[in-house]
């Protein structure tokens, strides 16, 4: 039996609550949501928080609403729920696409949202869809007001973020313009299993030119979970298998693969290309 | 009468949750081990300091290899004639390798303590890669044992080597093919574990664990431990799958019974996910390189094997004591060739110890894969297809039972049909057709034929022991006076069915329902002596067993029958589930009437007891060989090397069927694991000698997500040494299938020039492929 170290708990049942919590516990102290990456670290005691402040009745952190121009997902909504909320996957069946193989439904009805991109997992699909999608991040610290941090600035590293001790996600942003198509394309090696490589892929076309490109890349190595460059280089084409096929090329030769058991460095570089191609196509087809 | 289908009568507890398994077992006053494992593949231990774990409050003990070195117990042997460390105590030669055992009041505290246990060790370069334990400078694993300079472990060989040598000398047509079985792990969903309970007032030692052969290890207990046989009961309840995997004794469960006699309470231990996959049996690795030698026309004329076999640190195969290399040496499959020779090398590395565990009827597996890999690659260098190339080549009914070249007696077979009928299904011509289509659209489609030929039962005690313990196995049958019975066997369920399949045989020989009887096992007191269950061995042996005993009491009926018809017992006849006197069919008596004149005052005749109960003991007089042909189509992704299995067409023939629906069970599951091997599993290691697969993250198991809806059909050819006519079955699928998902993919990537790849058949393995640049599956990827 895998069994994690002692550690105090203890229920929030309100953001500032939580907020209370994570001052008064201090740095060791972590959030948990729905515990389906930081319990098996703990488990297997990579991970020894000393307090863990539980989120999971924060209800307020659970809604998926439409406000103005923008779609705004709550860090607390789960996988599934994301999955089964037909007005977020008609306006962007990126969702659909990568919530159907984010791990296994089991998984999917306890992780969260916001775990996904607080894990920063290099690995993580969200982090490339956000990405690709250029939403913005919502932190809310103690006694100050909520700050807002865009998707692109917030991953700083394998496992970090700007998300502070003390501090909480609260919500992710995004806007919602018309004449938009996105995708997601994804290669495991079985199903439930994290990415060897994934792409999304998000273009809003008008007049039959590329207006703006969003290219999202997990488990690539690339900086910020996108592809500036690919994204450039889209923005004024005319969308087509030649212009797609050379975004993806560009995206593979920008990021920085390495080599695990799920593939070799220039496998994975060959899937930037492959998939971003792919999914380029099929968000084309849906806009 | 009791043949066919019927739901399994185990069913219920387990879709209940009403399973005891060996984690259910609670005792009064238990107190849970853990196990403190090695970090390093390879290292000198230089000190183990355990005072300040020993000072941890709840801990009531912390044994580590010098402890087990005062009571003689550092050592162990292994089931093939080898030892292995239970504590370390002078080096580490795997990681994961048991290092000290805390046990403490509750599990938490036991896993709190092993952090506090200081070990410093010295680290050594690592043995990894199997193809350079044999170099001059290769560090020496063993060096516990006297006198060893190498890594080398044994060199076996089987057949004819000149007369095969010779034909490949004139042969119109040779192929040559290096290919690797990669390590790969029984993972079942119960790991392993122990609760030990001995009992200082009586002496006697209770050890719950999920052992598939709990008969054996009461033995070794009492052999190794210096304990009374009669003062061991070993109780193996409900096991969460076995393949293999739990015929062995783990380090982990002398932990828990000198634990137990230590601390005078009961001990638990489990091993969690990663200790399961890190140190307990392993199977396969194997790396060969096989030869055909044939005529221009496809006729096979010989076979020729090379095998570098990767042990781990200690040889702790469980196989038949005289076969090191197990039955691999069937490798001349199903097919009619003049002559075959193989040579196996046994190699030591700094991996864990084990080997042919996970249901591979003792390395038929790796026989199986290599022979219908080779006859794909004999296929491709012909240009013929490769289903009429094994139509020109399988053994002939008339050829049964067949000798082949290197000493087995095959009972019986029609191959032909086996192979016809599987075409038959497929619409073999018609995928063909399709392949081409979709060959000229530049889509990649495979179709993968394989035939195995499997030998099972083991075996027939003049040929087979383990460590000098004859595989013969006992039954017992008790007929209560209301016509209930109790069937005791020697061999152990991990999810066989045999509560319902060993019933069903009952009553079939008894014109009883097999709701009618009972079926006892797993309990060392409550069970005759056998080995197990394990290469598909139990309907061979123990089904026999219980037929035979069946059959013993059904003439003990006849005679109690005889005196309440007053009749003699040559006068009667036994039909419709009852004795009557012959041409007086109303006569006839039930089993259940005659149990009860058994048992009343009804006179007997002089010399006859009493009661119905029979005993006997089953020395299987050959193995038994189903057989079956698999046919496998696949598509694969161009642009990312994704495999998709489409369909998978299954002809089994193993003989009698009792219950089809278990004979299906096995076989979807053992399909699934095929695939599950050729797709995606593997436990690699890196430089280092660090385990690269221990968890479900890293060792992957297929899902109903990468299996089609299995399409099976069957023959029937009895076996002739088989009292019923049946045949081992539980290995069979996956033994079979996992060359015909190789073979398919290797056909969808025949129009890049490939003619092998080694599993598992990743995406990323699948485009290095195709890019001509594969990497090594057993090593880390770089
Ligand atoms: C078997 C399995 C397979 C998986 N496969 C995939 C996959 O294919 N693709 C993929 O992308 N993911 C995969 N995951 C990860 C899954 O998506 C997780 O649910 C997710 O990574 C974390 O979400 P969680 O709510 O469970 O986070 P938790 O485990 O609860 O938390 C993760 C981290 O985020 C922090 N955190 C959580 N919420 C907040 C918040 N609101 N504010 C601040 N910090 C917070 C926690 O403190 C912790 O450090 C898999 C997980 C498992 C167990």
């Amino acid at each position: 039996m895998q069994v994690p170290a002692r550690f105090a708990y203890e229920r929030a049942d309100s953001v500032p609550h939580a907020l209370q919590l994570l001052e008064r516990y201090g740095p060791e102290a972590r959030v948990v949501a729905g515990g389906h990456s930081l319990i098996p670290m703990m488990k297997l005691r990579l991970a020894q928080p000393e307090a863990l402040i539980d989120i999971n009745g924060l209800t307020e952190l659970g809604q998926i609403t439409v406000e103005g121009e923008e779609l705004v997902i709550g860090a607390l909504v789960r996988h599934a729920e994301l999955l089964a909320h037909t007005i977020a996957t008609d306006l962007f069946p990126i969702f659909r696409d990568a919530e159907r193989v984010i791990a296994d439904p089991i998984v999917r009805n306890r992780g969260t949202v916001g775990g996904s991109l607080c894990q920063a997992d290099p690995s993580e699909d969200l982090s490339a869809v956000f990405s690709a999608l250029r939403a913005t991040a919502v932190i809310q610290a103690g006694g100050a007001p909520s700050r807002k941090v865009p998707i692109r600035a917030f991953h700083h590293g394998p496992y970090e973020t700007a998300v502070e001790p003390g501090e909480l996600l609260v919500q992710l942003r995004v806007p919602i313009r018309t004449g938009t198509g996105s995708a997601y394309e994804k290669v495991e090696r079985r199903v439930g299993d994290w990415p060897v490589a994934a792409a999304g892929a998000v273009l809003r076309v008008v007049d039959g030119v590329i207006e703006q490109a969003g290219i999202g890349l997990t488990a690539v190595g690339a900086e910020h979970f996108c592809s500036p460059e690919a994204e450039r280089y889209l923005e004024g084409r005319q969308p087509g298998e030649e212009a797609f096929a050379q975004a993806g090329r560009i995206a593979a030769e920008h990021c920085e693969p390495h080599a695990d058991q799920r593939g070799p460095a220039d496998y994975k570089r060959h899937l930037a290309a492959e998939l971003t191609r792919r999914a380029l196509a099929a968000a084309a087809e849906r806009i | 009468m009791s043949y066919g289908r019927m739901h399994r009568k185990e069913d219920a507890r387990f879709i209940r949750g009403r399973g005891t398994y060996t984690d259910d077992v609670r005792l009064p006053g238990m107190l849970y081990g853990a196990i403190l494992r090695s970090p390093h593949a390879h290292a000198r231990i230089v000190s183990v300091d355990a005072s300040a774990a020993e000072a941890h409050p709840k801990v009531r003990a912390v044994i580590t290899g010098q402890t087990l070195a005062g009571l003689g117990l550092a050592w162990m042997p292994t089931l093939s004639q080898d030892i292995q460390a239970v504590l370390a105590t002078d080096k580490v030669r795997f990681q994961g390798q048991e290092v000290a055992f805390v046990v403490a009041e509750d599990a938490y505290s036991a896993r709190d303590a092993l952090e506090l246990i200081d070990v410093e060790y010295e680290p050594l370069d690592a043995v990894v890669d199997a193809r350079t334990a044999l170099d001059q400078d290769a560090p020496v694993i063993r060096d516990d044992l006297e006198g060893r300079t190498d890594n080398h472990l044994f060199d076996w060989e089987a057949g004819d080597r000149a007369r095969t040598d010779a034909i490949f000398e004139r042969a119109e047509v040779k192929v040559a093919q290096d290919m690797l079985y990669p390590r790969v792990h029984p993972a079942p969903l119960e790991t392993c574990g122990a609760v030990a309970d001995f009992d200082k007032v009586t002496g006697k030692l209770t050890v719950w664990c999920p052992t598939q052969a709990p008969h054996a290890h009461r033995t070794l207990y009492a052999m190794v431990a210096g304990l009374p046989e009669h003062k061991i009961r070993v109780i193996s309840p409900d096991i969460g799958g076995g393949f293999g995997g739990k015929v062995g004794i783990y380090p982990g469960y002398v932990c828990a019974i000198v634990g137990s006699i230590v601390t005078g309470r009961p001990v638990k231990w489990m091993e969690d996910r990663s200790e399961n996959l890190m140190s307990t049996s392993f199977a396969r690795d194997y790396h060969m390189r096989g030869e055909i030698a044939a005529t221009r026309d496809g006729k096979i004329q010989a076979i020729r094997v090379k095998v570098l076999a990767d042990h781990g640190a200690f040889n702790g195969t469980a196989q038949p004591t005289k076969f090191p290399a197990g039955f691999f040496h069937v490798f001349s499959g199903s097919y009619d060739v003049e002559a075959a020779h193989c040579e196996v090398t046994g190699v030591y590395t700094n991996k864990a110890p084990g080997g042919v565990a996970y249901a591979c009827s003792f390395r038929v597996t790796e026989a199986v894969y290599l022979v219908e890999r080779m006859v794909d690659v004999l296929a491709a260098e012909l240009g013929t297809d490769p289903a009429e190339l094994r139509l020109r080549n399988l053994l002939r009914p008339e050829q049964f039972p067949y000798h082949s070249p290197t000493g087995w007696e095959y009972d019986s077979g029609d191959y032909p049909r086996a192979l016809r009928l599987a075409l038959d299904m497929a619409g073999y011509d018609k995928l063909r057709a399709e392949q081409a289509d979709r060959r000229a659209r530049g889509e990649l489609m495979g179709i993968g034929i394989s035939f195995f030929t499997e030998a099972v039962g083991a075996g027939p005690r003049k040929h087979m022991d383990i460590l000098g313990l004859g595989m013969a196995d006992g039954a017992e049958l008790r007929v209560h006076p209301t016509g209930k019975a109790v069937l005791r066997v020697s061999c152990q369920s991990q999810g066989q069915g045999h509560e319902t399949t060993f019933a069903q045989i009952v009553g079939h020989e008894l014109g009883i329902p097999a709701d009618d009887v009972e079926v006892v096992h797993g309990d060392t007191d409550q069970t005759p002596f056998g080995l197990g269950t394990y290469g598909s061995r139990s309907t061979p042996v123990s089904g026999a067993a219980a037929a035979i005993v069946s059959r013993k009491v059904r003439d003990r009926a006849r005679i109690v029958a005889a005196a309440m018809l007053e009749a003699s017992p040559d006068d009667l006849e036994w039909s419709d589930g009852t004795w009557s006197v012959v041409g007086d069919p109303a006569s006839g008596k039930s089993l259940a009437e005659i149990a009860l004149a058994a048992h009343s005052n009804l006179e007997l005749p002089d010399g006859v007891e009493g009661h119905l109960d029979a005993v006997t003991v089953y020395n299987p007089p050959n193995l038994t060989y189903p057989f079956g042909a698999y046919i496998c189509v696949v598509d694969v992704d161009p642009g990312t090397g994704q495999v998709r299995v489409r369909r998978f067409v299954a002809v089994d023939d193993c003989g009698v069927r009792i219950n089809p629906m278990i004979v299906e069970g096995q076989i979807h599951g053992g399909l699934a694991d095929g695939v599950g091997m050729a797709l995606m599993q593997v436990m690699a290691f890196d430089e280092d000698g660090n385990h690269l697969g221990a968890s479900f993250m890293d060792y992957l198991l297929p899902t109903s997500m990468e299996c089609p809806s299995w399409e099976l059909g069957e023959t029937v050819t009895p076996s002739p040494a088989h009292p019923i006519g049946a045949k081992g079955v539980g290995e069979s699928a996956t033994v079979g299938s996992p060359a015909a998902v190789v073979n398919a993919v290797v056909d969808a990537l025949a129009p890049y020039g490939v003619r092998h790849a080694d599993m598992p058949l990743t995406p990323a393995n699948v485009w290095r492929v195709v890019n001509g640049d594969p990497f090594r599956t057993d090593l880390a990827i770089s």
